[in-house]
């Protein structure tokens, strides 16, 4: 394995933290109650912080002296590795809970399986992000339930956010063949060990929710070898604004 | 259907062997999120090992038009108070 | 009651706040007692809410990660104090709900600062740096005010605000070490927002309506004038660490009364603003409103969910 393949596979996670907890930044003062905005900004910060604990140790993997917001803001739409599903935009209240809940629970499980890694500093980084995800999946956990089975508008809100965002979860287990040689040296681990877990968990909860789990085999991936939707231009245009308008200044 | 979240009064206790407190309140739809809202709320900073809620309108208050009945006859009762019994200085732990 | 009997409540009512005892909700007070705080403590609720407007508006563009968390927690920050306040203000016999409704109808105001546009990172600093700075003049008092459940409220936010002045210098700070460019914009930031920044504390105590009362029940403990002296007396010469210039070419020390003099302020501009004809003035309010609105199936499902599981769980028992 070499440098290159593991700053490749951090990217593949941390990428997620950003682009998520960009889109929930998105939201704050906009969200039902203050409540709601308060807990979302919660979740943001964590995955936020979290992203920051990540490119810390990719800056210190680097030799050309690229710091943690170099690796944030200055790479190029494919150099990103976050998944599709992180991306998608926040189109109302369920999509938002739903996008949440699918990338919460993979997460914990991720979490658990990396706190096993052969890489010290990634298990320090898993050992404390942990137990903020375990508090995200409770939460958007609670919120998918409420909204499933509230009343019949956020029912059938929820299942289209079900529906619509169901084709982005197949690929949180998708391995780039850099990602696997990581895996084989025993410093990143292979999500696919945890897969049916995931579905089931997801699953059972939706049901408890009174939403149809959606049979569709059709998946969509790309993000994590740097082929992203739409959406993917315009966050990193938002993001790199003023990377992009002043260079190499400091803020 | 018009109907708002209800208010829920939020104590936290600080740390282990201190008291619950009571911090504010907050509103939300049922106990489990009003203590997630309470969590994220009022101690995103660290103020807190334990949450209890309760939603406002259980509270039972005193009156304060009864104030002078309910808590004026405490004033005259000093000899509930250590200092009331006169001792000599030079009796110890006591 | 008797007028007698209201205005025997009256005098110990106001000999309570004399002695310094704080009113507390279920306790007695004068209508208008009850209206004023209703007024002042709904009008710092929503100009909190409505400030996390601006600021929010810099979350995704923030230049780094670490101004990015900063900031996030900050207007984080803000709705915390917004639900402070609304919590202290509904212990006075009115919903959060009504008022929302006083905010969205146009009926209830917010600090007219929030009105203007937040065109450039800069801004973010010089909000912080004034604008908290001026809130922060403001509020102080507060934390001692007749009122326990305001009082209570403020020693909050002030504990938990005194992070978003230093956020904003912070910025400035850096701007102004930075490139010409950078340097430029932090310039073009105070230029805008020094004059409303002015403005925050209200008409000039000639103009003011409210003082003497405000200050009887100690909603307020200096006069307007008399805190914006403050705070130019602090700011000035922390725009002159900054290495910026003032835009106001009458400000000059005066060595008589030890203050700042300064120039003539714009009012025109200012109740323009009040009255709903600043730049933002219909982007906030439609933004609040559109989540409000937005939000109302989530509420609902929610509350939906809560009568389902009682129902639940009574039938269980039962």
């Amino acid at each position: 394995m070499t440098k290159q393949n593991l700053i490749h596979y951090i990217y593949g996670i941390a990428d997620n933290a950003l682009i998520l907890g960009q889109r929930l930044s998105e939201l704050c003062g906009h969200g039902p109650t203050l409540e709601t905005d308060i807990a979302l900004t919660n979740i943001a910060l964590d995955l936020l912080g979290q992203t920051r604990s990540y490119y810390q140790y990719i800056s210190n993997l680097t030799t050309d002296g690229s710091t943690e917001d170099d690796v944030a803001f200055l790479r190029k739409e494919r150099q990103y590795r976050n998944v599709l599903l992180v991306e998608q935009p926040n189109t109302d209240f369920a999509y938002i809970i739903v996008r949440q809940y699918f990338y919460d629970v993979f997460h914990y499980m991720l979490l658990q399986e990396l706190q096993l890694s052969k890489d010290v500093n990634l298990t320090a980084i898993a050992d404390k992000s942990i137990k903020e995800v375990g508090y995200h999946q409770q939460f958007s956990g609670d919120w998918v339930k409420r909204l499933g089975d509230g009343t019949s508008e956020s029912h059938d809100k929820t299942q289209q956010a079900v529906n619509d965002l169901w084709v982005f979860t197949e690929e949180l287990f998708h391995l780039s063949n850099e990602d696997k040689i990581v895996v084989d040296s025993g410093h990143g681990i292979n999500p696919k060990s945890f897969k049916d877990q995931y579905f089931n968990k997801i699953s059972t909860l939706l049901e408890d929710a009174t939403i149809k789990v959606p049979e569709s085999k059709y998946f969509q991936k790309g993000g994590k070898d740097g082929i992203h939707s739409e959406h993917m231009g315009y966050i990193l245009a938002e993001m790199q604004y003023m990377q992009r308008t002043y260079p190499d200044m400091k803020w | 259907m018009k109907k708002n979240w209800p208010l829920w009064e939020v104590f936290v206790r600080s740390k282990n062997g201190l008291e619950h407190r009571h911090f504010g309140s907050l509103h939300a739809p049922d106990a489990e999120m009003a203590i997630k809202n309470a969590r994220d709320v009022y101690t995103r900073r660290k103020e807190g090992v334990s949450i209890w809620v309760v939603e406002s309108k259980y509270i039972k208050a005193s009156n304060p038009d009864n104030n002078a009945e309910m808590f004026d006859p405490a004033d005259d009762k000093a000899y509930r108070h250590p200092t009331f019994y006169d001792l000599p200085d030079d009796v110890e732990h006591m | 009651m008797s007028t007698n009997e209201i205005k025997n409540l009256e005098e110990i009512f106001e000999a309570k706040i004399a002695r310094d005892e704080k009113i507390e909700p279920k306790d007695w007070m004068p209508e208008k007692y009850r209206k004023t705080h209703i007024r002042q403590i709904s009008q710092h609720a929503h100009s909190e809410i409505v400030g996390m407007l601006p600021e929010g508006n810099w979350i995704t563009r923030a230049p780094s990660l670490r101004r990015k968390v900063a900031l996030l927690a900050k207007v984080q920050d803000e709705a915390g104090h917004g639900l402070y306040l609304y919590s202290a203000c509904e212990t006075l016999g009115i919903s959060r709900e009504e008022l929302y409704e006083q905010l969205h109808s146009g009926k209830a105001k917010y600090s007219s600062i929030f009105n203007y546009p937040t065109l450039t990172w800069a801004d973010i600093g010089a909000i912080g740096w004034l604008v908290d700075g001026a809130a922060i003049i403001n509020q102080v008092p507060l934390c001692n005010t007749s009122f326990g459940p305001y009082a209570r409220a403020m020693v909050r936010v002030c504990k938990e605000e005194s992070f978003h002045q230093r956020q904003g210098y912070e910025i400035m700070m850096t701007l102004c070490n930075g490139t010409q460019e950078q340097k430029d914009m932090a310039q073009d930031a105070l230029n805008r927002w020094w004059w409303p920044s002015l403005m925050m504390f209200g008409p000039t105590d000639e103009e003011s309506t409210h003082t003497a009362q405000s200050m009887k029940w100690k909603l307020k403990r200096k006069t307007n004038d008399e805190l914006r002296q403050q705070f130019i007396d602090q700011t000035v010469p922390q725009a002159d660490i900054l290495g910026l210039k003032i835009p106001d070419d009458n400000l000059k020390y005066n060595n008589d009364t030890g203050h700042y003099d300064f120039g003539e302020i714009d009012w025109s501009e200012f109740w323009q603003v009040v009255k709903g004809h600043g730049k933002c003035n219909k982007e906030r309010l439609n933004a609040r409103k559109n989540a409000w609105e937005n939000g109302k199936w989530v509420r609902e499902a929610a509350m939906a969910y809560a009568d389902k599981q009682h129902q639940r769980k009574t039938k269980q028992t039962g």
